[in-house]
């Protein structure tokens, strides 16, 4: 086990969560109220967590550097929720729900919390309903499901394709509720700086006020981190702007072992890049590969053609298109896992066949199921014989209904009518199944600091299954970190209020502000995006959806003398006492600088192929990513060592009582 | 009634139960007037009763000036706090963007009918109670018709009424269905309804405008 | 494409602003108008000035931080986006772009273009939530039918991102449109109704307040919402305010 102890409890998977319950420590009522707890990061997980810490009694601080808690970017999320409610009798069932993120995930994850993980799914939709989350209905009033990449059964509940903004809206009703009553204190516009130990505890953390610049104290028995995804790395990413890695990284830096940095998931529908300028990318829902077909030309003539644009999509007959996953992979077709997906796309564009003007994109085409559709509608509207216009007519009618937004939004971005002509596509990083290591309980190796939803390592593995990460947010939040942490905290009724005039906070706050005024004194040319950009495009080209032994360890050396060259001399107008978004940018980027160093290093290590982390020298003949179960059955957690490169490697083994290891297939 | 104004809701409330009680004291005004067209008799014996019964003089007058004077004291109070609302202006604001005129200038077209209000005032109603309750003359159920027509003798006059017509077309246009919206009115009949308060805005102002106009071209000739 | 811009500098929210005239060349119609702010900022910082400084984050449309009045409008001249998914093809070579802040006296200037929207946090404060315990001991979800039409009429009302459009656009900076699409959402379900009358009543309460303007009814925040909130929503309010207010 060495120094990593999971806590998993023991007895039977199914029984393990409901006796951990039972066995834990609670804080009876009255002692709640002497009790603070600072939750940083307000997206599903926190938002949850501090909504329902603040109702059971505890005195709440959250803090976002968005300017509401309703802005995180979990809003962003267009999907859907799993749930194993089975309400389609479909035979769906918690072991179902978790045998398919085990698989989904590449058997990288650990049983007991990914079987929680089953077992809450389903009373979260129960509480969202409660909360008054308009999930999309049938006709006779009950929820509707719709099925998703990877999965047999339809378990996914939809509120239209804007899921996460209505779960998060929900959370953020909940977190409104607590503040009205006083329970919650919501620091908006605020950054968490860095994480305050006290005898080694977690007791604080230094925070800076985004609009005064102000350098806070701010003082609690445990900190909560439920900051996301670092996917940001990359520069490029469907992430927002403003997500970052700073709050995991600082807590790293102080004792918290980084898990799995390098499993990441490349979504494979977003709308390609256009150009240099190009600051984010947009993603487009997974459920369009429900009825979308993706190709690419048969013949690279025809490929070439197409970017110069000499030729025209539409203009290519059935036998000249190669449907690449339907043809790979017969039984899943276009539904294959998003890192399968995402794979065969860049296999193909890297073979010369990708059909925008960089060569990096492929189509995603509707006709066929506008043809399907319309001539349904026909039948079913009593036309008989529709001619050709009728039936496209009524076949772009259900599509509108089905995905009406997104079209919307890629012909606004693209200025290409995509009932017209095929959707281009490509892979784009949209989350992060790495992060902090945490325990059963959601600990990480620090006394008292929790991490929940994407900024933790837990649920998904190597990979993650679509629609389940709004479903581990919402888990950690609303019903697995509120109770986890009283066991922790049952210790402290006693302690009474955490004074911030301490020697620990004195030290922080100084290395906070000694960092900020090392920022602040560059003097080269270079702004903090000019860096981002040059460091997202070492990610991006040598630890992307690729990986060899070659370009990592080249990543490696350009990372590191990328962050010297940053540090020196990035150039940051302004001052640090104000409203200052380039230091804001750039206190980001400093971390992003060692956290991609981590990344490649990890990448590196791992010398298997499984879920999001793909290394050439471990694929089989036909291209298929070979996993070493023998050797790398493990997570691992990297402990902070002073520099990125040095730290240092400590193994969690993952033990499958209850499922058997199998190659993943799609075929 | 203060707990009433206070709230922005109350408001519009007030603004627009008060607009919907003119809009209704126009349908009267305007039929009655419309007589004055047909059939002189009618009119005269109309306005009679309406100069001299007890329910119209003591209960129904005294309430619609209040109604006008609290749609019009409503009208300023929410235009000044609109106007406070914004705080610093735009350089730029393209307001015909997203918003009718009529929507955005119900205040000037609102003035321009007060005023008018004045002048009709002074014209009708000060004249009446003039000739009632100051001369004390006695009743003579014949002399409504004539005196209305030689009112609109003068040019100046008439044009007056015609433009003041217009306004009342435009403060309507927005006025009348921004009323039904206020008082939560908004579902699958609002369409209709819509055309109804707009085809309203046309029709009454230009029924008074063709009496005004009519009795300017034909005076009566002893 | 060459573009004037004439943008609103203001050093932080008691300073005094100004507008400020800058040209931008090789803006492309590809860009993002968020990306062709990007690229003046990046020009800015190699000059040693300070960049401009504006509200944005997942720039897809949906997290509802981007703000921004352009020429007169917010989110500029298109509709149903927000100002982060506004293309420069919808501009001209040679245009001048007028960029202000969201103006209302309830949303001071912060710095530059940004501007400080906790009114529309206290506002949601004040009743924008249904009071239901998030311990999970909840009935089940399927427990309660819900009408289709009344579940899809919540979730449009549901889909407000909270940016402030209506807010800039309306000429009386009323917050109707946002305060009434949650009481909307809420009114609709039957999750909602059993607080409905005092949720309408704080909220309008805590909108009032805030200083935001009467609404009149003219129909500007409609047009500008990026998300096409109705005002039938507006009109749902109203009733559920007079139907609270007659309740007493």
């Amino acid at each position: 086990m060495g120094i990593l102890d999971s806590k998993t409890p023991s007895g039977p998977l199914a029984d393990k969560w409901t006796k951990h319950k039972n066995d834990i420590d609670l804080v009876n009522p009255a002692n709640k109220r002497n009790i603070d707890i600072i939750v940083v990061g307000t997206g599903l997980a926190g938002g949850a967590a501090a909504a329902t810490l603040a109702e059971l009694g505890y005195n709440v601080k959250t803090f976002c550097y968005q300017d509401s808690p309703r802005r995180a970017h979990s809003i962003a999320a267009q999907g859907g929720i799993n749930a194993a409610k089975n309400y389609q009798g479909d035979g769906d069932s918690h072991y179902r729900l978790f045998y398919d993120t085990i698989k989904g995930g590449d058997y990288r994850s650990r049983e007991a919390n990914v079987y929680r993980l089953a077992e809450e799914s389903v009373n979260i939709i129960d509480q969202c309903v409660a909360q008054g989350v308009p999930f999309a209905r049938e006709y006779g009033g009950l929820l509707d499901n719709r099925s998703f990449g990877g999965v047999l059964v339809s378990r996914t509940f939809y509120a239209k394709g804007q899921t996460g903004q209505q779960l998060l809206l929900g959370a953020y009703a909940a977190m409104n509720r607590q503040i009205n009553r006083g329970k919650i204190q919501a620091y908006n516009r605020h950054e968490m700086m860095d994480l305050v130990l006290v005898d080694g505890k977690a007791r604080g953390i230094i925070a800076r006020d985004l609009v005064s610049g102000e350098i806070q104290r701010h003082s609690a028995h445990a900190v909560v981190l439920a900051t996301g995804g670092y996917g940001n790395v990359f520069f490029l990413s469907t992430n927002a702007m403003g997500s970052n890695v700073t709050a995991a990284w600082r807590a790293h830096r102080k004792g918290a072992f980084f898990a799995n940095p390098c499993y990441t998931q490349i979504h494979p529908t977003c709308i390609p890049v256009s150009g240099e300028h190009q600051s984010k990318l947009t993603l487009m829902s997974e459920s369009l590969r429900n009825d979308g077909r993706i190709w690419v030309p048969k013949r690279k003539e025809d490929a070439v053609a197409i970017r110069e644009g000499k030729l025209k999509p539409t203009q290519l007959g059935e036998e000249e298109r190669d449907y690449y996953l339907e043809r790979r992979y017969p039984a899943f077709g276009n539904l294959v896992p998003r890192d399968v997906a995402s794979r065969a796309a860049k296999e193909r564009c890297d073979a010369g066949f990708g059909v925008n003007k960089t060569g990096e994109a492929v189509y995603l085409d509707f006709a066929a199921a506008i043809q399907r559709y319309g001539k349904e509608k026909a039948l079913t509207s009593g036309i008989k014989d529709p001619d050709k216009e009728t039936i496209i007519k009524l076949g772009e009618e259900v599509i509108e209904a089905k995905y009406g937004n997104l079209f919307q939004m890629y012909e606004k971005i693209v200025d290409e009518n995509p009932y017209k002509t095929p959707m281009m596509i490509y892979p784009a990083v949209h989350y992060t199944m790495g992060g902090l290591w945490v325990d059963y309980n959601l600990q990480t190796t620090i006394e008292g600091c929790y991490c929940a939803g994407e900024a933790n390592f837990s649920d998904h593995g190597a990979n993650r299954l679509g629609a389940s990460a709004l479903m581990q947010g919402l888990a950690d939040g609303y019903f697995v970190l509120p109770y986890t942490i009283g066991d922790y905290l049952s210790d402290d009724i006693r302690t009474g209020p955490i004074p911030t005039d301490s020697p620990e906070f004195d030290a922080v706050e100084k290395e906070v502000r000694d960092r900020m005024e090392k920022l602040m004194s560059g003097t080269g040319i270079h702004s903090v995006d000019y860096y981002h950009k040059k460091l997202g495009k070492i990610m991006w080209n040598k630890c992307g959806m690729s990986r060899n032994e070659k370009d990592l360890k080249e990543a490696i050396k350009e990372i590191s003398e990328l962050r010297k060259d940053f540090w020196e001399n990035v150039k940051i107008p302004g001052e640090a006492g104000s409203k200052n978004q380039e230091l804001e940018k750039a206190g980001r980027v400093a971390d992003f600088m060692e956290l991609g160093e981590l990344f490649a290093k990890d990448a590196l290590h791992r010398n298997e192929s499984c879920g999001g982390h793909f290394r050439e020298e471990y694929q089989t003949e036909e291209g298929e990513a070979l996993r070493d179960d023998k050797n790398f059955k493990y997570v691992a957690a990297w402990e902070f060592k002073g520099e990125p490169k040095d730290a240092e490697l400590h193994k969690e083994d993952l033990v499958y009582e209850n499922i058997e290891l199998k190659t993943r297939s799609y075929k | 009634m203060s707990g009433l104004i206070k709230s922005s809701i109350a408001r519009k409330v007030v603004m627009a139960l008060s607009g919907l009680f003119l809009v209704s004291f126009l349908v009267i005004h305007v039929t009655i007037n419309l007589a004055s067209v047909i059939s002189p008799d009618f009119f005269n014996e109309a306005s009679h009763f309406m100069g001299y019964n007890v329910l119209v003089q003591y209960i129904m007058q005294p309430i619609l000036i209040a109604g006008v004077i609290v749609h019009f004291v409503m009208g300023f109070v929410l235009e000044i706090q609109n106007r406070n609302a914004r705080g610093v202006g735009y350089v730029q604001y393209k307001g015909s963007a997203n918003a009718p005129w009529v929507s955005r200038n119900m205040i000037y077209s609102g003035l321009v009918i007060l005023a008018f209000l004045g002048l009709h005032f002074y014209d009708f109603w000060i004249h009446e109670m003039t000739y009632k309750y100051i001369e004390v003359s006695p009743e003579n159920p014949t002399r409504y018709y004539a005196e209305t027509v030689e009112k609109f003798a003068p040019l100046w006059r008439t044009i007056i009424y015609v433009i003041s017509f217009v306004l009342l077309s435009l403060h309507l246009w927005h006025g009348f269905s921004s009323s039904l919206q206020s008082m939560g009115v908004n579902n699958k009949y609002t369409p209709a309804l819509k055309t109804f308060t707009k085809l309203f805005a046309v029709v009454v102002p230009l029924a008074f405008a063709f009496i005004a106009l009519y009795h300017h071209l034909n005076p009566i000739t002893h | 494409m060459k573009l004037t811009l004439k943008i609103w500098r203001q050093k932080d929210a008691s300073s005094k602003g100004q507008m400020v005239d800058y040209t931008l060349d090789g803006v492309e119609g590809d860009m993002s108008f968020l990306e062709m702010l990007d690229i003046l900022n990046e020009e800015l910082i190699s000059k040693g000035e300070e960049p401009v400084e504006f509200d944005h984050d997942c720039r897809e449309g949906i997290c509802g931080t981007c703000s921004l009045q352009i020429n007169g409008e917010p989110h500029g001249p298109d509709r149903l986006i927000t100002t982060c998914q506004l293309h420069m093809r919808k501009f001209n070579d040679g245009d001048t772009i007028v960029i202000e802040p969201f103006r209302a006296k309830a949303f001071p200037v912060i710095k530059d273009l940004i501007v400080d929207r906790n009114a529309f946090e206290r506002i949601q404060q004040a009743g924008g939530y249904i009071s239901v315990n998030t311990s999970g001991n909840t009935v089940d979800a399927n427990a309660i039918p819900i009408d289709k039409h009344a579940a899809d009429a919540a979730m449009d009302a549901a889909t407000c991102i909270g940016c402030g459009a209506c807010v800039a656009a309306c000429k009386n900076a009323s917050a109707m449109l946002f305060t009434s699409a949650k009481v909307s959402q809420f009114a609709l379900l039957p999750q909602g109704q059993v607080e409905a009358a005092d949720r309408v009543q704080n909220m309008v309460r805590q909108m009032d307040l805030e200083g935001f303007g009467n609404c009149t009814n003219t129909g500007a925040c409609e047009i500008e919402c990026p998300k096409g909130i109705s005002l039938e929503n507006i009109a749902r309010m109203n009733r559920e305010y007079l139907s609270a207010s007659v309740k007493g």
